[in-house]
């Protein structure tokens, strides 16, 4: 038993801890994250969850040591938009949020809980990596770092994961990002680099700026490690919310549906789409004419632009949208924009979102350069992941699709639930005039009449165009349908509706050699 | 200075601007053409045209500076 004095002794000594802990590390620390617009973890983590509540787990952890709060990380559960979410958040104000012994349990311990209760899991970075100092407690052992991207890869496809970076994130710990279906990174203070400038001058004599080696910005726009950039802390965390919106708790349930919004008012979508096949025109306005209006979350908007990739609804429903956008590099598939739809499928195909390819493809790029680059490797990944996604697919050709071009876009022969055309539409292994001149080239350049020749080539394009003729293509059964432009939103959504039901099983085996 | 840059590999198909013109943030200075495809290149920056360095029919690879322009 204990007298009242001795409990509020207790209780005093709780309460001082927990002071301390909530505080996180020295305030010179604190003064010098809100320099730089950064929040500090605790308020990063009431502005995620609702409501602001959170339960955390292993909060006392390092707390004799009297500099570590929380060892630098706080690890807890709360709600998000309703669902049920694990967290791990950096604290950058203790050692520079440095990852140490417990700092991995911790982060180990979370990603546990998340799998055994099968709900998503975010990891808020702001990091300088591993404590040196602790190596040998943190670095090699079973469960040192290198577990915590074996669980990662292990919760891939099972839970979603999710990176907001709001600093660095340094050395191994840039592959937490790495092992994420998503990376939301902060512009001027999210970074993501294996060496830092300092480390790459010292060895390999390189004078480079964090910014242009590693920073945000390089990450969205050049090497694809980064996929939504923001401006600030406030609208990363507002991103994660409206992400975490189109994906269910799990890979065994379905993402949910909510109400429908119709499309934005402005141009249809007839007038969006030139009759000249080789003009461009802005996929963008397309797909506004498609979607409800304001549901658009885009994945990688400033990567591979020639492509399009994004999260939608449909009359409230659900799908992944990948289209080709003429206006840039004239909506060719190149080596990152075969990556980017790549990634991108393999995340909806996860999480039971079903698939919309808006097709206007001249093919894949030619050319020394990207053959070099390995555009068939690359592009084999895109047919792959398209190929063996499940979920429900639907592959409109809104102009044209040529060559393997089609293939990608899940033509015919990749069993998309339906492939519709717009009566506008080409399909063939390459386009008219290409087509001409490969077959007929010698014969073109033997006839020496200029007008001659001219009639000649025109009425070949003219037998072409009939040859590759879209109700030629229907009344083969090559395509399944084909709609008006106005016409499209509303086939869409109710297809969609149709499939919701759709179930493939893949055949026995381990898994398939994948073309990386 | 500011270069404009060639997007992708392709034949200059027409060029869109004169010399010394001032021309604005987005604006398309040449049209390629490739893969069967007319492909705008414009321009990152607001700027007055300084020098043209492709002719119509030119073949240009990726990276290739096509416009110089005066900050």
């Amino acid at each position: 038993m204990t007298n009242s004095s001795e409990q509020k002794r207790y209780n005093e000594k709780l309460e001082t801890k927990l002071q301390e802990i909530f505080a996180g590390g020295h305030s010179k620390y604190h003064d010098k994250q809100k320099e730089q617009n950064k929040l500090f973890v605790r308020e990063r983590l009431e502005m995620l969850f609702d409501g602001g509540m959170y339960t955390e787990d292993a909060r006392f952890a390092n707390c004799e040591a009297g500099d570590l709060p929380a060892d630098g990380v706080v690890t807890a559960m709360g709600k998000v938009n309703g669902q049920t979410v694990c967290v791990m958040a950096n604290d950058s104000t203790v050692k520079a949020g440095s990852w140490g012994a417990k700092t991995v349990e911790k982060i180990i311990r979370i990603q546990e809980v998340a799998e055994k209760n099968r709900v998503p899991l975010l990891y808020l970075v702001d990091s300088a990596g591993a404590r040196i100092t602790d190596q040998l407690e943190m670095f090699p052992n079973r469960r040192g770092a290198g577990r915590i991207f074996h669980n990662q890869v292990k919760l891939s496809g099972f839970i979603p994961q999710i990176c907001i970076l709001f600093g660095p994130s340094a050395a191994g710990g840039a592959y937490i990002p790495a092992f994420c279906d998503i990376v939301i990174m902060v512009e001027g203070n999210a970074s993501m680099y294996l060496g830092s400038p300092r480390m790459a001058e010292k060895v390999i004599g390189e004078k480079v700026s964090l910014e242009e080696m590693g920073g945000a910005k390089m990450h969205c726009s050049v090497s694809g490690c980064g996929d939504v950039l923001v401006n600030t802390e406030q609208e990363a965390i507002t991103q994660a919310q409206r992400y975490l919106a189109f994906l269910p708790a799990n890979f065994t349930v379905k993402p949910a549906v909510k109400e429908t919004v119709s499309a934005k008012v402005g141009p249809a979508l007839e007038s969006i789409i030139p009759e000249n096949q080789n003009a461009p025109f802005d996929m963008y306005a397309a797909i506004d004419a498609l979607i409800d209006e304001g549901s658009f979350f885009e994945i990688k908007k400033l990567f591979a632009p020639e492509i399009i990739t994004g999260l939608a609804r449909i009359e409230g429903q659900p799908v992944g949208i990948i289209a080709n956008q003429p206006k840039v590099k004239g909506g060719v598939l190149f080596v990152d924009s075969a990556d980017k739809a790549a990634k991108f499928i393999t995340l909806c195909d996860a999480f039971s979102i079903p698939l919309l390819f808006l097709a206007d493809i001249p093919g894949f790029m030619i050319g020394t350069k990207v053959e070099r680059a390995g555009i068939i490797r690359h592009g084999a990944k895109l047919i792959m992941a398209m190929s063996s996604a499940t979920v429900p697919k639907i592959s409109v050709i809104i102009r044209k699709a040529y060559g393997a071009g089609l293939y990608a876009m899940a033509g015919p022969a990749f069993e998309p639930d339906v492939c519709i055309a717009l009566p506008m539409a080409q399909i063939a292994v390459m386009g008219p005039e290409a087509a001409v001149n490969a077959v007929y080239s010698n014969k073109i350049e033997a006839i020496e009449d200029p007008k001659e020749r001219m009639a000649f080539v025109m009425e070949k394009h003219k037998e072409y165009k009939e040859e590759i003729d879209i109700y030629k293509m229907a009344s083969e059964l090559i395509i399944d349908e084909i709609v008006s432009p106005s016409n499209l939103r509303n086939v869409l959504g109710e297809r969609f509706r149709f499939y919701e039901t759709k179930e493939i099983q893949q055949p026995p085996r381990k898994h398939p050699v994948y073309p990386v | 200075m500011t270069q404009v840059k060639s997007t992708m590999a392709g034949t200059v198909f027409t060029v869109n601007v004169s010399d010394g013109e001032e021309i604005t943030n987005g604006q398309v200075v040449i049209v390629l053409e490739s893969m069967k495809m007319e492909i705008p290149i414009e321009s990152e920056k607001d700027g007055k045209v300084a020098t043209i360095h492709v002719n119509v029919g030119d073949f240009v690879n990726e990276e290739d500076v096509v416009v110089t322009l005066e900050d």
